[in-house]
C-alpha cells in the first residue's frame, strides 16, 4: 500500500498577540514610573485641601515624619510612640548634618505628614520639639482635594 | 552553458526568543519599581524658636484665629480675633473675612499680615488644614486658578505644662 507522503510544517504558537500585550504593558509601566522619592505612609490619610499644590521644586533637605490617628509618630520607617523617643532620632539626625556639614538647619525642612483625625496638639509638639532642635522650616501636608472643601459664602 | 542553481532557499524565521527575554526583564523591572503616589502639597511655615530678642515690630498687627474643639475631638467654634464666626459654614465665612481684610483685588494678598493660629491640644487636625485653607487662599471657581490672601501662617505657642 502507498502510503501519502506527509508534510511537516513548523507548527507554533501565534505569539503576536502576547508580544502586543507585553508592549502595552510596558509603555504603561513607563509613563507611569516615578523616581521621586516621595515618603508616603498608608497609615496616614492626609487632609485634603484644594490649596495643597506640589511644590515647585523638592526641598534640599527633607526630614518627614508621619503622624498617625493613634499618636504615633513615624520616622525613617521606625515607630516611635512617645515625643522623647522621636526627640532622640531627630538629635541623632541633627548632630549627622551639623557634624558632616551637610546642611545649615535653617535650610533643613521638616515635612509633617499628619492623619486628619491627629491631635492638633500633637503636631504642634513636633514643631516644637523640632524648634528647639533649630530647625525652622515646616510643611504641613495635605492630599489634593478636587472638589473645593471651603464655600465660599 | 550551464547555469548552476545556487538560489538555495532555506527557512529564515526571525528569532523572537532573545526578545521576548529581554521584554519580559523589562516588565519585571516597570513592575517591581512600579508605586502608586497620591498628589501631595504642602502649605510652608517657617517658624524658627522663639530666641528672646524681639523681632522687628511689624506694621500689621498679627491676626488671631481661635479654634475650639467640642467633646468629639471636633469643630465647636472659630474666632477670629474677637469675633465669634457662626453658622454651617465657619471656614467659608472666614475666608470672607480674611478676603474683606486683606484686599486682593489687585493681586495677590498680604505679604506683611500674619496669622497665627491657636488650636485646642485634641481638635482633629483636617479642622486646622481647613482653616489654613481659608486664611492662606482660595481657588476661582471661574478660572480655576488659586488666589493667595496671607502667606505667613504661625501656630500660638503651647501653654506650658503644669
Amino acid at each position: 500500500m502507498r502510503l501519502a507522503k506527509r508534510i511537516a510544517e513548523a507548527v507554533g504558537p501565534d505569539m503576536t498577540p502576547m508580544i502586543d500585550m507585553t508592549f502595552q504593558l510596558i509603555a504603561f509601566f513607563m509613563f507611569t514610573i516615578n523616581f521621586s522619592d516621595t515618603e508616603q505612609d498608608q497609615r496616614v490619610t492626609l487632609p485634603a485641601s484644594e490649596l495643597a499644590k506640589p511644590p515647585d521644586a523638592p526641598y534640599e533637605h527633607p526630614l518627614t515624619i508621619h503622624l498617625t490617628e493613634d499618636g504615633e509618630f513615624i520616622y525613617a520607617s521606625d515607630v516611635y510612640r512617645s515625643l522623647d523617643e522621636l526627640r532622640s532620632a531627630l538629635l541623632r539626625e541633627k548632630q549627622i548634618i551639623e557634624r558632616f556639614a551637610l546642611e545649615k538647619l535653617s535650610n533643613v525642612t521638616i515635612v509633617i505628614r499628619a492623619d486628619e483625625n491627629a491631635r492638633t496638639g500633637q503636631v504642634q509638639e513636633i514643631i516644637q520639639l523640632c524648634q528647639e532642635l533649630k530647625f525652622e522650616r515646616f510643611a504641613l501636608r495635605g492630599k489634593q482635594a478636587e472638589v473645593h472643601r471651603i464655600r465660599s459664602d | 552553458m550551464k547555469i548552476r542553481h545556487t538560489d538555495h532557499r532555506e527557512d529564515l524565521s526571525l528569532q523572537m526568543t532573545p526578545m521576548i527575554d529581554i521584554v519580559f526583564q523589562l516588565m519585571v523591572f516597570f513592575v517591581f519599581t512600579f508605586k502608586i503616589t497620591l498628589p501631595e502639597g504642602d502649605f510652608n511655615v517657617r517658624m524658627p524658636a522663639e530666641t528672646g530678642v524681639a523681632a522687628a515690630p511689624s506694621e500689621t498687627p498679627v491676626l488671631r484665629v481661635r479654634l475650639r474643639a467640642g467633646p468629639s475631638r471636633d469643630l465647636a467654634g472659630v474666632q477670629l480675633g474677637d469675633v465669634a464666626i457662626t453658622g454651617d459654614n465657619p471656614f467659608g465665612q472666614l475666608q470672607t473675612r480674611i478676603r474683606s481684610m486683606v484686599d486682593d483685588s489687585a493681586g495677590p494678598g498680604s505679604a506683611d499680615q500674619e496669622v497665627e493660629i491657636e488650636a485646642d491640644y485634641d481638635l482633629k487636625y483636617q479642622y486646622v488644614m481647613n482653616a489654613m485653607t481659608a486664611i492662606t487662599g482660595y481657588v476661582d471657581p471661574a478660572t480655576g486658578q488659586p488666589h493667595k490672601l496671607i502667606e505667613k501662617v504661625r501656630f500660638a505657642p503651647l501653654p506650658k505644662q503644669p
